[in-house]
């Protein structure tokens, strides 16, 4: 019984904050019918940013999929000074508030960049903000896992004649993946639905650096409601496929190593 | 942090529609009027600093004595949106006047609202053009910007429901001169591909600008003036022709007696040169005084060769929301969809 209570509880709180704005978004976008949702989605300003939208975030998510991951390494077995102040600047990207994220960028990598790089207004703006936002992810997944990962293993992997990579791919990689994979999808969402941090240096040209989310909110400001959710569901379906291709890789791999 | 779904689909199902009955348990009570005593301002962004001043002003009047005030800025349009969602409001001072016909519609606001002499307009402006210090590219009005390598900000008219004033601006000063609506196209779609950044709002503009982006920032001459104030290191220019942005403000249908005197507080003398001081242009043109940060502090507001209005140049804001900003039909809609296929 008193699992029951537990799983009432839990669903009710879900339900509140999660599943039923979902389906209220579902219910606003069906209100457009199959063809209107059509002419909305298929608009090519709205295709354009829907499409850079996606393939800026899975280029995304792939950068931290390695770089999350080799980063949660240095910070678990390396050892070197600056290593704890490192290991809490890594979640500052995610903690700024994304408007601020988008000035300091701007000022970074903006025309008046003290670096001399200026990506202001292109699409390489776009993968940079998201890049810095989505940094801590994959990261803060992959470390604990990798901090409980036993020795013995890999030392016992290496007596039998492993070599050091073949340690990495046949031993440590498989017990990341599950983690590396929930990093990636955390990463991927975050990046599609992204708006603060990337407005003020991608300059939402249509067509050209303008993601789904300021379609989103365009539609919202002319009072098209349905067009907004339509936006909503593609960038949600989107979201669910990537999850759950992610999982299905992930068993795979998982498998693979055993 | 594994991402399976193991549950039998019927467990949450049960679960959801226990969230369900306890959902409809907490209805909310629409509307809200509030004490006689307190006025909630909902007004959107820019009005923030020049508020503030005229708020004090106000409670030192015998109508204002003792009233308190609850203030809220933001997004013209988001701020609409807020209301009709039950955001409590006795007056509402919105950058555009379908925003407040939007209520309006909701009756939150009598229909009569325009009935006054002044049209329903609180504050006004003009859309200025504001380039860096010392105008290096010699911008003199609307040709120039659409000169090879003149880069462009302007915030996006899709997202920011007050960028259409510039856009129209642009776009209206082809038919001041004597163009056509074609000539004015070509003329937009041009201005278009100068563009380099369309941020998502006026200020997002000002800062993208203020960050190194663009040769020549579309704005307000309020805004303009406003930053100059606070320390901006730009010029602006006025063009010969352009466009007078009227904001539009009123009071709810529940709204209380003060909040009716707080309005014909604003619309006064007194209010207009508080207005004023912060770089919007006075209703009422009895209103004199040096606004420091304007180009001319002693002569703030220059008349422009032709100044169009929203009502008499573009037939209404229906009427050119319709035209020029329909989410498949507006000629601007359209235009900037073309200029991401360059």
């Amino acid at each position: 019984m008193g699992s029951a209570l537990g799983l009432g509880i839990t669903m009710i709180w879900f339900s509140l904050l999660v599943l039923i704005p979902l389906v209220a978004v579902l219910i606003a976008a069906a209100d457009l019918g199959l063809a209107g949702f059509w002419d909305v989605v298929s608009s090519p300003q709205t295709a354009a940013a829907l499409r850079l939208t996606v393939v800026q975030a899975l280029g995304v998510t792939l950068l931290n999929v390695v770089m999350g991951t080799a980063l949660a390494w240095v910070l678990v077995r390396d050892h070197f000074w600056g290593k704890r102040l490192l290991d809490v600047v890594i979640d500052v990207p995610f903690a700024l508030p994304t408007i601020v994220a988008g000035l300091v960028l701007l000022s970074l990598y903006g025309p008046n960049s003290p670096l001399g790089v200026n990506v202001a207004n292109t699409r390489t703006a776009v993968f940079l903000a998201l890049a810095f936002v989505t940094l801590p992810f994959v990261v803060r997944t992959v470390q604990p896992v990798l901090e409980t990962l036993e020795h013995d293993t890999e030392e016992a992997a290496a007596s039998l004649g492993a070599s050091r990579f073949t340690t990495f791919r046949r031993v440590i990689l498989p017990s990341l993946t599950p983690a590396i994979a929930a990093g990636a999808a955390l990463s991927f969402a975050r990046g599609i639905s992204e708006y603060g941090s990337l407005v003020l240096l991608s300059g939402n040209l249509p067509g050209r650096t303008e993601v789904a989310s300021v379609r989103v909110l365009t539609y919202i400001e002319n009072g098209s409601k349905e067009a907004a959710a339509a936006v909503a569901a593609i960038l949600l379906l989107v979201a669910l496929l990537v999850i759950v291709a992610l999982d299905v890789l992930q068993r795979r791999l998982a498998r693979r190593g055993d | 942090m594994s991402i399976t779904w193991k549950t039998a689909a019927v467990r949450p199902l049960v679960g959801v529609v226990a969230g369900l009955v306890a959902l409809t348990g907490c209805a909310t009570a629409g509307g809200g009027s509030s004490k006689s005593d307190e006025v909630s301002v909902v007004g959107f962004s820019i009005l923030k600093t020049a508020n503030e001043q005229l708020l004090k002003d106000f409670q030192k009047t015998d109508a204002g004595k003792g009233v308190t005030f609850k203030t809220s800025y933001g997004a013209s349009g988001d701020q609409s949106r807020a209301v009709i969602a039950g955001l409590d409001a006795d007056e509402v001072h919105l950058s555009l006047e379908p925003d407040v016909t939007k209520l309006v519609d909701e009756k939150l606001v009598a229909d009569d609202w325009k009935s006054g002499p002044n049209k329903g307009v609180v504050t006004q402006s003009v859309v200025a053009i504001v380039v860096r210090k010392g105008n290096p590219k010699g911008i003199k009005g609307w040709d120039d910007l659409v000169k090879p390598g003149v880069k462009i900000v302007t915030p996006n008219p899709g997202s920011s429901g007050s960028a259409k004033w510039n856009i129209l601006a642009a776009y209206g000063h082809v038919l001041a001169q004597g163009g056509s609506e074609k000539d004015a196209q070509a003329y937009l779609s041009k201005f278009l591909d100068n563009v380099v950044a369309l941020p998502g709002s006026g200020k997002d503009a000002t800062t993208a600008f203020q960050g190194g982006t663009g040769d020549v920032l579309l704005s307000y001459e309020n805004e303009a003036i406003e930053a100059r104030q606070a320390g901006a290191d730009f010029d602006y220019v006025i063009p010969d022709q352009t466009l007078l942005i009227q904001n539009t403000g009123a009071v709810t249908t529940d709204a209380s007696k003060a909040a009716k005197d707080f309005l014909d507080f604003q619309l006064s003398k007194q209010g207009q040169t508080d207005y004023a001081k912060q770089g919007f242009r006075p209703l009422d043109k009895a209103v004199k005084v040096d606004i420091p940060g304007a180009n001319n502090p002693s002569d703030p507001f220059p008349t422009p060769k032709t100044l169009l209005t929203i009502d008499k140049d573009f037939g209404g804001w229906d009427e050119a929301n319709t035209k020029y900003f329909d989410e498949e039909t507006g000629i601007v809609t359209k235009l900037l969809a073309e200029s991401g296929k360059a």
